[in-house]
């Protein structure tokens, strides 16, 4: 390691004998995180093994894995499970596909396109909770929500979206929401692509349907793996649009994982019940993680101690 | 980031190609407004009378009013001070944890690190709803429930990660030399740390911080769970009026304009920074 102290990268540690205090920087963070990460969740695995509930918290009988055959087979939770996919899967299409679109489109040069790019990306900014409030009260609602005013405008009748259609109502929302996340990263992508490759397809003849094809495409693989990935963890996770939006109705037709938890927890107090679930959420989402650290660890930027 | 077709030297013109740049121009702003509108929408209820605020057919032109805002203002004091508490105190303990752990697996480097600093990305992905409930349970047995500190230290868990990884790429960039020399001088572990990586990865801390606090400031699942009155952040204030069916709604747009005002301005002049903060670096 001493041996080639005149370049840049592998040497900040060289020459320093005790590792005592970088360990001492370290730690701090590390132990916050466990403590406040991976103990609270071997106690979800534990509280799922349990019939637990706060209306009667001193009796609690262990029963293995009842919590989790009851989520796989119970007509009350299948469907969430169902509804988290859904919900998952659809709104990666479709955001991938107009995001896509999208960027290339808003590639091009047209007057203003810096202000319309930045007016489209507007909803990825917004707060999730304020997001619900406005799709809620003033685009779905049939009174005086405006989809409902263009449609009577036109001589339909209006629908009651959230009422009718709950679930198409929600991956609405939440496509609004995340289109633009998906059109930033094809687009941040799409500005790396080497104008030298362009160039030469270009004077080669090539047009535009084999450009997009042979060219923009392939060079676009890992921004879409890392569309789906992420979106795939964060849309797991939706609950704030739900809550205000639907509260997981009507029946159970927008419950999703999250909001299948915070009911059980905090509606019905069935502490095991809603642990199983969280445990199942956790597993859902380390696949999908394991999967994006290994994009990430291609280009992480680590010195390797040899 | 606008910048990468400049040298890309377009297509002849023709009379079909002008046409068709001309009205894809036209689609993408026909887009971006209507993505754009119910913001828009919801800004100019803000400034609209509670009866003007919802009534069909909707109105377009009007004589803007003020009322909502001072009355939203006096609502939402509590909740304002709660949010700007929380996501500035958890930004500070986020830096206060991740910047040295940061600082140690760039200079000081083991076997571990790499898989140390993939762990710390691993977290910031864990569902909240994985932890919430033990989470609950302590803090109700610890009487942290309903309280800013609370709040703060779930904040802290959630950003810290993101700051550990942002905040990693930016002092990655210092040369070695400088600390080499630095050594040489004789600069302690902590004279390093303060007086050459802090003062370099200024930029960095800065746009970081923005990102946390951006988080923090929206985050909802938390918030809604382990805060109801006292603690209760902007996010569960605003969620309040979920079955309130357009009542209100004037007053209502006027707080959440506020709320989401500093986001967008701040959001939009650090998209980079955000899409690096939310791809971790894995697009370019």
């Amino acid at each position: 390691m001493t041996a080639q102290t005149s370049t840049t990268k592998l040497n900040k540690s060289s020459g320093r004998t005790s590792r005592l205090p970088a360990l001492l920087l370290l730690l701090p963070a590390l132990g916050y995180l466990i403590l406040t990460t991976q103990v609270p969740f071997i106690m979800t695995i534990y509280y799922s093994l349990f019939r637990y509930s706060l209306v009667d918290p001193f009796r609690r009988p262990f029963i293995g894995l009842e919590n989790y055959l009851t989520l796989f087979t119970d007509p009350q939770s299948v469907p969430v499970l169902v509804n988290t996919l859904v919900l998952v899967l659809s709104v990666i299409a479709i955001t991938v596909v107009f995001g896509a679109a999208l960027a290339l489109l808003f590639n091009r040069k047209f007057f203003g396109r810096n202000l319309a790019r930045t007016l489209f990306i507007g909803p990825f900014f917004i707060m999730p909770v304020v997001t619900a409030l406005i799709w809620k009260n003033s685009l779905l609602n049939p009174v005086f929500g405006l989809f409902g005013v263009v449609s009577r405008a036109f001589g339909f009748e209006a629908i009651d979206w959230l009422a009718q259609f709950p679930m198409l109502s929600i991956i609405m929302m939440v496509t609004w929401e995340w289109t633009p996340f998906a059109m930033l990263i094809l687009l941040t992508s799409l500005q790396s692509l080497p104008t030298d490759q362009l160039e030469a397809a270009r004077l080669d003849g090539v047009n535009n349907l084999q450009e997009f094809w042979y060219i923009i495409l392939p060079h676009w693989t890992r921004a879409f793996e890392v569309v789906v990935l992420l979106e795939a963890i964060f849309i797991l996770q939706i609950y704030g649009e739900i809550y205000i939006a639907t509260s997981g109705g009507p029946g159970t037709a927008t419950t999703n994982l999250p909001f299948f938890i915070f009911q059980k927890a905090f509606g019905e107090y069935s502490i095991g019940m809603a642990s199983a679930a969280g445990v199942i959420a956790v597993i859902l989402a380390n696949i999908v993680t394991a999967l994006f650290l290994r994009l990430v660890n291609r280009n992480v930027n680590v010195k390797e101690v040899k | 980031m606008m910048t990468a077709s400049k040298s890309l030297k377009p297509r002849p013109s023709n009379p079909w190609r002008t046409f068709q740049n001309v009205s894809l121009g036209l689609l993408a702003w026909v887009i971006a407004l209507a993505f754009f509108f119910p913001i828009l929408w919801m800004i100019m209820s803000a400034f609209k009378t509670e009866d003007q605020a919802f009534t069909t057919p909707p109105i377009i032109f009007f004589q803007p009013v003020f009322d909502n805002f001072t009355r939203a203002f006096a609502k939402y004091g509590h909740a304002l001070l709660n949010s700007l508490l929380v996501a500035f105190g958890s930004t500070l303990l986020s830096f206060l944890l991740g910047l040295p752990a940061a600082f140690s697996m760039v200079f000081y480097p083991t076997k571990r690190s790499r898989s140390t600093l993939l762990w710390f990305v691993s977290t910031k992905m864990m569902p909240p709803v994985g932890v919430i409930v033990p989470l609950y349970l302590i803090f109700k047995d610890l009487h942290l429930l309903d309280t800013v500190w609370g709040l703060t230290l779930m904040y802290t868990t959630m950003n810290m990660p993101l700051v550990i990884w942002m905040m990693h790429s930016y002092i990655s960039e210092i040369p070695g030399e400088i600390l080499e020399a630095a050594k040489v001088d004789g600069a302690s572990l902590m004279q390093e740390f303060m007086k050459i990586a802090m003062p370099l990865s200024v930029p960095g801390i800065a746009s970081t911080a923005l990102l946390c606090l951006i988080f923090a400031w929206n985050e909802a699942f938390f918030a809604l769970n382990l805060t109801n009155v006292d603690a209760a952040p902007l996010s569960v204030y605003i969620s309040a009026f979920k079955t309130s069916e357009g009542l209100f709604w004037a007053q209502l747009s006027a707080a959440a304009t506020l709320v989401i005002l500093p986001v967008m301005v701040f959001g939009w002049s650090a998209q980079r920074q955000l899409i690096q903060g939310l791809t971790m670096g894995a697009v370019k």
